[in-house]
C-alpha cells in the first residue's frame, strides 16, 4: 500500500491535527487537575473535590473563572508585548507536537496514513527551533509588565532557559550519532528490531544512551521552568516572577502553556529514550515506511491503536513522575542552577560524545553489525560511566561549587560559626 | 516530502486562532473598572519606587554571550554527528580536537569567573 499523496494527504493532515489538538487541549486541561489531585496525594489531603463528581468539574469552573475575570492592565506596560507574551507562552508549546510520531502507520482506503502531523526533513531541529522560542514569552512578559518582580522573574527565566538549552542541544548528539537521522520516525525505528530491512538497535535509547538520557530529561524539565527549575516564578522571592501582572485569560495561557509544554517534554523523552510507539518484546509492531514508499511489516488499524496506547502511557507516566518530582524536591538556588548547566552538563556532554564516538568506531571496526550487541556493548559502556561520574568523580558534588563557597564563608568567620563536615553537607 | 510542511503550516494557523480566541473570549467576556491603584505596578502593595527598567546585573549579559557561542558550537556538532560513520577515523580526531579547542574555551572562561554566581 503506498503513502498517502496529494488532496488525501492535506485533508488527513487536518483530520489529524484536529482531533490531535482537541485531544492536547484536554490532557492539558486535564493534568492540571491531576497535578492537584498527586499533590494532594502526597501531601495526605484530597486535592479538589467539591466541583462535580471526584473533583473533575473543577477544570471547567478555572476555564470559566479565567475568561470572566477581570483583565487588569498595568499602567506603564508595553500594550503590544504584553498581549503577545502569552500567545508565545502557549503557541510553541502546542506547535512543538506537530514533528511527534505517535503511533503506527494506518491503512485506509486512499493509502497509508502516517501518525504523524508532519514529517519534515528536519525532524528534531523543528523541535530545537520551537523550543528555543518558549524564552520570548517569559522575556516579552517580564520586560512589558513594568514591574520589578516580572522583570527579575523574565531575566532569571531566560538566563536559565538558554543555558539549559545548550545541554539539550547537545543531549541530542548521541541520539543523531546512533541514528544518523534527524527524522522522528527514524529516531523510533531505529529503537525497535527488525529481522530484516533497516538497521536498528533492538533496545530503548535510554540504555545504550543512560547518560544522555539523564541529561535530557533534566534539561527538558529545566526548560519547561518547573519545580525544581521554576526560578522565574519563585513564589517566595518574586511573587509570581514573569507573570505577576498578569490576570484573567492571560494567566490562563501562561498556565496551558506550562502544562503543554510539560506534556510535550515527556512526549519528547518518550520519542527519543522509550522508543516512541514500540511496545516492547513484540515484534509485530516493527511497521516502517521508508523513503522510497516501501512498507516493511503489516500495518492494520488495531496495532495503530495498540501502538497510541504504548505512547500514550509512557508519556503520562512521564508526566506523573514530573508532578512527583515537582511535589517532593526543593527549589535550586540560583548559582546551584547554573553551575549544573554550566559547569556539569556541557562539559560531561562533550566528554561523553567523544568517548561514545570511539566507542562506535571501535565496534564498526571490530565489524559488530548494528543490533542487541551493539547496543549492549553500549549499555556496559554507559553503565560503567554512570557509576564513575556519580561515584568516582561526583560523590554529591553536584552542587560543589555553591556548598564550597558555603564552607570558605564559614571558615572565614571563625568561631561564629562551626563549619559543617563536607559529608554533612553534600 | 515537501508536502509535510503544510501540517506545520495549518497546525501554527490553529494554534495562533487558539490563543485569539482565548484572549477575545475573555476580553468581551469579562468586566473592567479600572481604577489607579489597580493599575500601578505590584510592589508588594507600597507605592512603586524607581524606575522598573533599572540597571541590572551584568552576569545576565554574559550568560547570553556564552548561549550564544557555545550554541552555535552544539549546532556544528549536529552535521557531524548525522554522518559520522562515513567520516570514519579522520572525523573522529576532527572533532576532538574541535571538543579540544571548546574545552579549552570552557575552562578558560570557568577560570575567568565568568560562570560564578555570587
Amino acid at each position: 500500500m503506498d503513502p498517502m499523496t496529494g488532496t488525501a494527504f492535506v485533508i488527513a493532515t487536518t483530520l489529524k491535527i484536529l482531533v490531535f489538538f482537541v485531544l492536547l487541549l484536554v490532557f492539558v486541561a486535564l493534568s492540571t487537575y491531576f497535578e492537584r489531585k498527586v499533590a494532594g496525594f502526597i501531601q495526605d489531603r484530597s486535592g479538589p473535590n467539591r466541583v462535580g463528581p471526584l473533583g473533575l468539574l473543577q477544570v471547567m469552573a478555572d476555564g470559566l473563572k479565567f475568561i470572566l475575570k477581570e483583565e487588569v492592565e498595568p499602567g506603564g506596560a508595553n500594550k503590544k508585548f504584553f498581549f503577545l507574551a502569552p500567545v508565545l507562552g502557549l503557541v510553541p508549546a502546542t506547535v512543538l507536537f506537530a514533528v511527534m510520531p505517535f503511533a503506527s502507520p494506518a491503512p485506509t482506503r486512499w493509502g497509508l496514513m502516517e501518525m504523524i502531523v508532519a514529517d519534515v526533513p528536519v525532524g528534531f531541529l523543528y523541535v530545537l527551533a520551537i523550543a528555543s522560542l518558549g524564552v520570548y514569552g517569559i522575556v516579552m512578559a517580564g520586560w512589558a509588565s513594568n514591574s520589578k518582580y516580572s522583570f527579575l522573574g523574565g531575566l532569571r527565566g531566560s538566563a536559565q532557559m538558554v543555558s539549559y538549552e545548550v545541554a539539550l542541544g547537545m543531549s541530542l548528539v548521541p541520539v543523531l550519532m546512533l541514528v544518523g537521522n534527524v527524522q522522528m520516525p527514524e529516531i523510533v525505528s531505529a529503537q525497535q528490531n527488525f529481522a530484516t530491512g533497516p538497521a536498528a538497535y533492538g533496545a530503548w535509547f535510554f540504555l545504550p544512551l543512560m547518560l544522555t538520557a539523564f541529561v535530557f530529561l533534566v534539561a527538558g524539565l529545566a526548560e519547561t521552568g518547573r519545580v525544581p527549575f521554576d526560578l522565574a516564578e519563585a513564589e517566595g522571592e518574586l511573587v509570581g516572577g514573569f507573570h505577576t501582572e498578569y490576570s484573567s485569560m492571560k494567566f490562563g495561557m501562561f498556565f496551558l502553556g506550562e502544562y503543554a509544554h510539560l506534556i510535550t517534554t515527556a512526549a519528547l523523552i518518550t520519542v527519543f529514550f522509550l522508543g516512541g510507539w514500540d511496545i516492547p518484546f513484540w515484534q509485530g509492531d516493527n511497521i516502517r515506511v521508508l523513503a522510497d514508499g516501501t512498507v516493511i511489516g503489516e500495518p492494520t488499524w488495531w496495532k495503530t491503536l495498540l501502538t497510541f496506547g504504548s505512547f500514550a502511557v509512557k508519556t503520562l507516566i512521564l508526566v506523573l513522575f514530573f508532578m512527583w518530582l515537582r511535589w517532593t524536591i526543593p527549589r535550586f538556588r540560583y548559582d546551584q542552577l547554573m553551575d549544573l548547566g554550566w559547569k556539569v552538563f556541557i562539559p560531561i556532554m562533550m566528554v561523553y560524545i567523544m568517548i561514545l564516538g570511539l566507542a562506535m568506531y571501535l565496534l564498526d571496526e571490530a565489524g559488530i553489525p548494528v543490533g542487541w550487541q551493539y547496543s549492549g556493548a553500549l549499555i556496559v559502556l554507559n553503565l560503567i560511566m554512570m557509576v564513575t561520574l556519580i561515584w568516582g568523580l561526583d560523590r554529591g558534588m553536584i552542587v560543589k561549587g555553591a556548598t564550597s563557597r558555603t564552607r570558605r564563608r564559614a571558615g572565614g568567620i571563625r568561631g561564629r560559626m562551626t563549619p559543617t563536615a563536607p559529608s554533612e553537607v553534600d | 516530502m515537501r508536502q509535510a510542511y503544510i501540517g506545520i503550516a495549518i497546525l501554527l494557523v490553529v494554534g495562533l486562532l487558539n490563543a485569539g480566541l482565548f484572549l477575545a473570549l475573555s476580553h468581551l467576556a469579562s468586566v473592567r473598572r479600572p481604577t489607579k491603584v489597580k493599575a500601578s505596578a505590584y510592589e508588594s502593595g507600597i507605592d512603586p519606587l524607581g524606575d522598573t527598567r533599572d540597571r541590572f546585573s551584568v552576569k545576565f549579559y554574559m550568560v547570553a554571550i556564552l548561549f550564544i557561542v557555545f550554541d552555535i558550537e552544539t549546532i556544528f556538532f549536529f552535521p557531524w554527528a548525522s554522518i559520522f560513520r562515513e567520516l570514519g577515523l579522520p572525523g573522529l580526531i576532527a572533532m576532538s580536537v574541535f571538543v579540544l579547542v571548546l574545552g579549552v574555551g570552557l575552562a578558560y572562561e570557568w577560570k575567568k569567573g565568568a560562570l560564578e554566581w555570587e
